[in-house]
């Protein structure tokens, strides 16, 4: 971890293995994985379904543990961290975005948007905070075209708003960065193509860093890099 | 901020948690409406037992009591004068009432009570316990000439809706002895006549008795050709000159009304004797071994306390009487004995600090003093045990809706778990997401105890309008006044009593909401956000 490249990476995953035990025997769905991602930086991990490549984000989303290797951010690791640490970042440091998007029913957008706020901030510090919060979600929202829709439920909304709502939902925190899990799965052509376009514009205009897993060789072409994930193994491309 | 939010939100959009939650509603509406009746019937019978008993009673073992009341009086007052607001003495002893109903004579046992009429309306409710305003007053053990009240005066709303409840006592006091007198001369008069012949034409049996009414008045003096004929007048001709029933009574007494009476279907009280009626009693004299005495008395005015186990037993008549008639007066010196002395204490007054004081200074061997609440320890103490078992009876209702909300809570964590994982991914902690559902839990307890209240409150105000309902639906009396002696369903609210309900209800729904949040806060995330 001595690294002597010039910029040191922002997250690093080293020597990651994970086995499910399913029936009588163990399934090793990742076997020993190695990669990282410098600030600023877009990587795609490619790989068929079932080649482990949701899992390792949800490692390096801290919502599953490795059984062997670790997780650094900025230098530190933090797959071993207490539970209240991990939760407070994945609540600060990083943002998810999901294939089903995993908005919040009973909320509204603008209230989905505001939750990883609500879940922060007690009840004194929310009401303080509340007007700027709001302002900072409205924004967002209106960045993505949802100006018009903030009090609608989700099931009003169509899936390309719905994902809209996720990754505005992911950006509120200004987390450090963007783990997106096949965003544009469940979307036909136009909307995935919007969705992807606005995902690389936050890499190349704001500079964040994002880890995009898919299956299509397509998406992962608009990456700075890919990784290809192959039987638990990372195979270079 | 957000577990907040999301109850808020959960209660608004599940509905199917708010019908968890009727049980707890009608279960705390079921103990707020059971404890105020209870309350009710408890507090109505503690103060009739404290209205007939004085606050302590000072009584002697022995059945020929104690000589000369006044130095035990004063010695009383000097042990605790300042405490002490009236005293007097009485005498009681057991006793048979005979009366004839229709030819058959009728006995009771009773307790045979001899009160000082001027003292003893100071050291008990006794006088509001009577039947005629002026006995109310003043008791007087001289019969009235009539204006006996013809409804309960306890009862509020006295005549009530259906006219008088107790129609015989119109006629009741001397219009009714002479009443009796004159038909019973008639009876006599016409079994004469029979023996003399059967040729004089009888007159129709109303002018009769009037005539003989007249004949009898009280301004009407000199006997009648029909009492002059009186075969049994003849027989013992000293009888009218010694006691004219007419005009004259024995001592009065004062029986407990439900000696005297029945209380039929319709609510109306039904006498078998009157004031005005004369009645035997049999009672020990003092002394060793005591002998029965029989002496005949006339009832003056009936005695109510609503207290079934007084007034189917207790007969009142002058204490100076029945110290007279059982021998309690020493002959030489003139003083009298009696058996106890009731003392009431100044309002705020340490009732079991008198009486241990008391109890110092009169041997326990020679006296026994008791406070009222020692008399009836074990009936106030049945009470307590009733209600402590009927609120643990109750109480186990709201737990069973605990375990409801137990099973909808389960499914609620079930269709949630995608959310669960969703929160969980943006930084929840597993604290914040059992704190949820603990808040859940938590809101629907309030919610659900709140409604109980409210309908409790409902129905314990409004009872007895409920119950006139109930009886006008179903055709059956549900509230017999016949059985309980009250007109109206008694209830008392006791606000401790409520917050301890609704405390009890709120922490059940919590304690069933834990076992789900436990378990909400133990899925792990990457699994919850998989689950549909």
């Amino acid at each position: 971890m001595t690294d002597s490249a010039a910029p040191s990476p922002l997250l690093t995953v080293q020597g990651i293995r994970k086995n499910y035990s399913s029936g009588g025997g163990t399934l090793e769905v990742l076997r020993g994985i190695d990669f990282q991602l410098e600030p600023g930086g877009f990587v795609a991990i490619v790989g068929q379904s079932g080649s482990g490549k949701s899992t390792l984000l949800h490692i390096m989303g801290l919502l599953d543990a490795p059984d062997e290797g670790e997780v650094c951010l900025d230098g530190e690791r933090i797959d071993n961290l207490p539970a209240i640490r991990r939760d407070r970042l994945r609540n600060t440091a990083i943002g998810m975005v999901f294939q089903a998007y995993h908005l919040l029913p009973e909320l509204t957008a603008l209230e989905n948007v505001l939750a990883p706020l609500l879940i922060r901030h007690g009840v004194m510090e929310w009401l303080r905070r509340s007007a700027a919060a709001h302002e900072q979600a409205r924004l967002l929202l209106d960045r993505f075209g949802l100006g018009e829709r903030l009090r609608h439920k989700p099931r009003q909304l169509s899936g390309g708003e719905m994902q809209r709502v996720a990754i505005a939902r992911a950006l509120v925190t200004q987390p450090r960065v963007l783990l997106a899990d096949e965003p544009t799965g469940n979307l036909d052509e136009a909307s995935g193509a919007g969705i992807l376009d606005a995902i690389c514009e936050l890499n190349r205009r704001d500079g964040l860093s994002i880890v995009l897993v898919t299956h299509d060789a397509a998406i992962a072409s608009r990456a700075d890099r890919i990784v290809r994930l192959t039987a638990g193994r990372v195979e270079l491309v | 901020m957000y577990k907040l939010l999301l109850c808020w939100r959960y209660l608004r959009t599940r509905w199917i948690a708010l019908a968890s939650v009727i049980s707890v509603t009608l279960g705390v509406a079921t103990m707020i409406v059971v404890n105020a009746v209870m309350a009710g019937f408890s507090h109505e019978m503690q103060t009739r037992i404290h209205g007939i008993l004085s606050d302590i009673v000072f009584e002697s073992h022995s059945l020929s009591g104690f000589q000369d009341p006044k130095w035990h009086m004063d010695e009383i007052r000097r042990a605790a004068g300042d405490d002490i607001a009236g005293m007097t003495p009485t005498v009681a002893v057991p006793a048979m009432l005979s009366f004839q109903v229709r030819g058959q004579w009728l006995t009771r046992q009773v307790m045979f009570i001899g009160i000082d009429e001027s003292t003893h309306s100071l050291v008990s409710d006794f006088g509001s316990y009577l039947q005629h305003p002026g006995n109310r007053r003043q008791l007087s053990f001289s019969l009235r000439e009539g204006g006996y009240d013809t409804f309960d005066s306890q009862a509020e709303g006295g005549a009530g809706e259906n006219g008088p409840t107790r129609p015989a006592l119109e006629a009741a006091g001397w219009t009714h002895r002479r009443m009796r007198v004159a038909r019973e001369k008639l009876w006599r008069e016409k079994v004469g006549a029979r023996a003399d012949s059967a040729a004089q034409p009888s007159r129709p049996i109303d002018q009769q008795v009037d005539a003989v009414l007249s004949a009898t008045s009280p301004e009407d003096s000199p006997p009648t050709e029909a009492a002059r004929r009186d075969p049994f007048r003849a027989a013992r001709p000293e009888e009218g000159e010694t006691m004219d029933p007419a005009k004259e009574q024995f001592t009065g007494i004062v029986p407990g009304i439900g000696l005297a009476s029945f209380r039929d279907s319709d609510g109306v009280d039904r006498f078998l004797v009157l004031p005005g009626d004369d009645v035997k009693i049999t009672f020990p004299t003092a002394g060793t071994p005591p002998k029965a005495v029989t002496d005949t008395f006339t009832i003056v005015d009936f005695y109510e306390s609503k207290m079934s186990e007084y007034d189917s037993n207790f007969v009142f008549v002058p204490i100076a009487s029945l110290q007279r008639m059982r021998g309690m007066i020493d002959p030489q010196t003139g003083i009298p004995s009696v058996n106890s002395i009731q003392v009431r204490l100044k309002p705020g007054a340490n009732l079991e600090g008198v009486r241990d004081r008391l109890r110092k200074v009169f041997p326990a061997e020679m006296y026994a003093v008791s406070t009222w609440r020692d008399k009836q320890g074990p009936l106030l103490s049945a009470v307590d045990m009733e209600m402590a078992v009927l609120n643990i009876l109750l109480f186990l209702i709201i737990a069973v809706a605990g375990f409801g909300i137990l099973a909808i809570f389960f499914m609620i964590v079930v269709e949630k778990t995608r959310d669960i994982g969703i929160l969980k991914s943006l930084g929840a902690g597993s604290a914040g997401i059992a704190g949820i559902f603990l808040g859940y839990g938590l809101f629907l307890g309030l919610v659900g105890a709140g409604a109980g209240l409210a309908i409790g409150l409902a129905i314990t105000w409004n009872i007895n309008s409920i119950r006139a309902a109930v009886e006008w639906f179903t055709g059956q009396r549900v509230f017999d006044p016949s059985i309980y002696y009250f007109f109206k369903i008694p209830t008392i609210v006791h606000p401790a009593t409520i917050c301890w309900i609704i405390v009890g209800a709120v922490a059940i729904a919590v304690a069933a909401s834990v076992l789900p949040a436990l378990r909400a806060a133990r899925l792990r995330p990457v699994e919850a956000l998989r689950h549909d």
